[in-house]
């Protein structure tokens, strides 16, 4: 160290993580640095790699479905529906409108749970710990729920080929309608004491701008581009499930710093709430499986791609399959792991400070990155 | 009684008490205000706190403190030992020190100088000090960063905080705290200079390295900043400190600015440490609403409002009495 801070070196080395409080994960980022400043971040990654995509190669299409939900343990559901999408459109299957509705709204409150715990940690980054605790205490109600029908709180594998395999029921439809008010009701105390705090505003406007054409050159989506002010969403532009049946907005910033990313995450939680309260409203009756699945998954020859919008961006999976019990492979085309690859371009210049601040920005899982 | 009255009279022994008392108060109100912070960040977060050991949690930070005198004290092996040994010591001294000025009543005073406030003033200095030593001798990247944030801080803030200072001193026309508080005794300074009190306040806040300026330890930058490597005692003298500062800066707040031991029917030493502790509780409002201030932020901001605000109302307290 203190030959390193010595005269004739100019800059020295710095290892963020793999263990750190702010990498929210094993991520580990090395750092050239002038004093505080940034030469240049470099992420080492896979730290976290299990190989679920070679894994895939090695069971039956069932087996692999609990696999998705430990990509990005955050926004699980959202994994499975890409999943079971995929499947159904290899076996030509129609989801019951029942089913596809119950998918949607489980969808939109796990996107909720993942945007509640961003919303506080990011907070915590910045040195504010109590939102923390107000979202956990949201989050709470949301993970409740969730239980109640799925069977586990974080790790769902609730969808099946073709389907849901349990129905919703009046209750779980209030407990919806419950938290929807729940949420709207504290807002306010979110805009007041935290969007519209000075050293919040301070800490976020023009820090971490990605521009337009960054972010189409490094395949960014999600809360990332809409905040550069591209509004791109896959549940409206290749609309997917039911999502076409809904009314809801595509919030979008302008600048692409920090702040404007915050503001859409928060707006795209009130649009989530919409869609479940439009959903709650029109639920249709009838069967929540398709009409002869198969015993045995064992689609045709062929290839397909889907994807869907997750909590963090464009989710997508390629899936050829041999006509075989096993898929012949999977491709994840996981979103933080294009969102990660404009970091180094963010950090650079810029102090260890606005480093944590933008690492938190842009929303990272990191076994999704590591798959 | 007689015989304590006499020993009490005498400078030496009223000395040797005093110091006495003054480890057993910092003891007791460590342990009370790290219990205090606890439970008010907890009804700030829609939590219980500490509620298994004792009452509420009473005598939790207790056993805490127990269970940090277990543990092993890690030196670890590339560390410069003598100054990583020095530093929690050096951290605390001057901290027992400040206590031998500060009036807690008319009479509860151990020794009431006429330089009372430069005093504490100096002393407080001296714990940047030992903030270097410890995160230089500790060898870790992030410790020296928290070192190196922490004296560019106590040093920009510590100009306000003396020319604040300053405007009471005219005011009063002397460095004894027993007359500063004397002179309080019809108006609370806090009313007739709102403006000092607010920037004493920013400034004590950032003193004692408190959030939103606690970038020091800055948990999501730095780890835990200059103590990182510290275990144990050596660590829990730090922390010690740290509160204890604290209760140094809400005191001195009290005197300068809220009429020290005054009030009516209650005795002074209960009015003097209910106007401590209502400081102290407001230094734990704010650390548990704000973010965190960014370092360049946070260095602009003393040296571009807050210095020049600390001379406009000295210069305006100078021309008022000038005038007067």
């Amino acid at each position: 160290m203190i030959e390193l801070l010595g005269i004739e070196e100019k800059t020295y080395t710095l290892n963020l993580g793999p263990q750190h409080p702010s990498t929210h994960g094993v991520l580990r980022v090395l750092l050239e640095m002038d004093g505080e400043f940034i030469i240049k971040a470099e992420p080492v990654i896979g730290y976290g790699h299990r190989g679920h995509e070679h894994m895939a190669e090695n069971r039956n299409y069932t087996q692999f479905l609990p696999n998705l939900a430990r990509v990005d343990y955050l926004h699980a559901l959202a994994y499975n529906q890409c999943y079971c999408m995929a499947v159904e459109k290899l076996l030509d299957l129609k989801v019951p409108e029942r089913a596809e509705y119950i998918r949607v709204i489980t969808c939109e409150l796990n996107r909720l749970t993942s945007h509640l715990l961003w919303f506080g940690a990011y907070l915590m980054d910045l040195g504010a710990f109590t939102p923390f605790l107000y979202c956990f205490d949201d989050r709470e109600h949301l993970l409740d729920l969730l239980d109640g029908l799925t069977g586990s709180r974080l790790t769902y594998c609730f969808f099946r080929f073709g389907g849901v395999p349990v129905d919703i029921d009046a209750d779980f439809v209030a407990g919806c309608r419950a938290f929807v008010s729940r949420l709207r009701s504290r807002w306010d105390d979110y805009h007041n004491l935290v969007t519209k705090n000075v050293i919040f505003i301070h800490r976020t406007r023009d820090v971490g701008i990605i521009t337009r054409d960054q972010c189409i050159k490094y395949g960014i989506t999600g809360p990332n581009l809409r905040g550069s002010g591209i509004p791109y969403d896959i549940r409206k532009s290749e609309p997917y499930s039911a999502y076409p049946e809904f009314d809801f907005e595509i919030p979008i910033g302008s600048n692409g710093d920090i702040y404007d990313r915050y503001i859409v995450r928060l707006a795209e939680m009130e649009q989530s709430l919409r869609i479940i309260e439009q959903a709650c409203n029109k639920l249709p009756d009838g069967p929540i499986m398709a009409e002869k699945v198969p015993k045995r998954i064992k689609p045709p020859v062929g290839e397909v791609y889907q994807a869907v919008e997750t909590a963090r961006g464009e989710f997508g999976m390629y899936i050829v399959s041999q006509g075989d019990v096993k898929p012949y492979r999977i491709k994840l085309r996981t979103p933080s792991f294009a969102n990660m690859s404009i970091f180094p371009e963010m950090a650079q210049d810029n102090l260890v400070a606005d480093l944590v601040a933008n690492l938190g920005s842009i929303d990272v899982v990191i076994p999704e990155i590591d798959r | 009684m007689e015989l304590v009255a006499q020993l009490l009279g005498n400078e030496g022994a009223r000395m040797v008490v005093g110091l006495i008392a003054v480890i057993a108060l910092v003891s007791v109100n460590a342990l009370f205000l790290i219990w205090m912070e606890r439970k008010v960040a907890a009804h700030m977060q829609l939590r219980p706190g500490p509620m298994e050991v004792g009452p509420h949690g009473a005598i939790q930070t207790v056993a805490d403190a127990i269970k940090l005198m277990g543990k092993e004290l890690i030196t670890p092996a590339e560390v410069d030992k003598p100054i990583f040994w020095l530093a929690p010591i050096v951290i605390f001294l001057p901290v027992l020190l400040s206590f031998l000025v500060i009036p807690f009543s008319s009479t509860w005073i151990i020794k009431d100088m006429n330089v009372g406030i430069l005093l504490i003033l100096a002393f407080s200095t001296l714990s940047v000090l030992s903030i270097l030593m410890a995160g230089w001798s500790s060898n870790n990247k992030y410790a020296v960063f928290g070192a190196i944030r922490s004296v560019a801080q106590n040093v920009a803030y510590e100009i306000p905080l003396l020319v604040t200072v300053m405007s009471i001193i005219l005011m009063v026309g002397s460095f004894k705290l027993t007359d500063i508080v004397a002179a309080q005794s019809g108006v609370w300074f806090v009313a007739v200079q709102p403006l000092a009190f607010i920037l004493f306040i920013i400034c004590a806040t950032a003193e004692t390295n408190r959030a939103p300026f606690d970038i020091p330890e800055a948990e999501s930058e730095l780890v835990a900043g200059f103590h990182t490597e510290y275990t144990g005692m050596r660590f829990a003298l730090f922390f010690l400190a740290e509160y204890t500062n604290m209760f140094i800066a809400a005191a001195v707040a009290t005197v300068l600015f809220l009429g020290g031991w005054q009030g009516p029917i209650l005795p002074g030493v209960v009015w003097f440490l209910l106007k401590v502790y209502a400081v102290i509780f407001l230094l734990m409002w704010f650390r548990w609403t704000f973010p965190r201030l960014r370092f360049d932020q946070l260095i602009t901001f003393a040296w571009k409002i807050l210095i020049p605000l600390a001379f406009v109302n000295l210069l305006i307290t100078a021309l008022v009495l000038k005038l007067r």
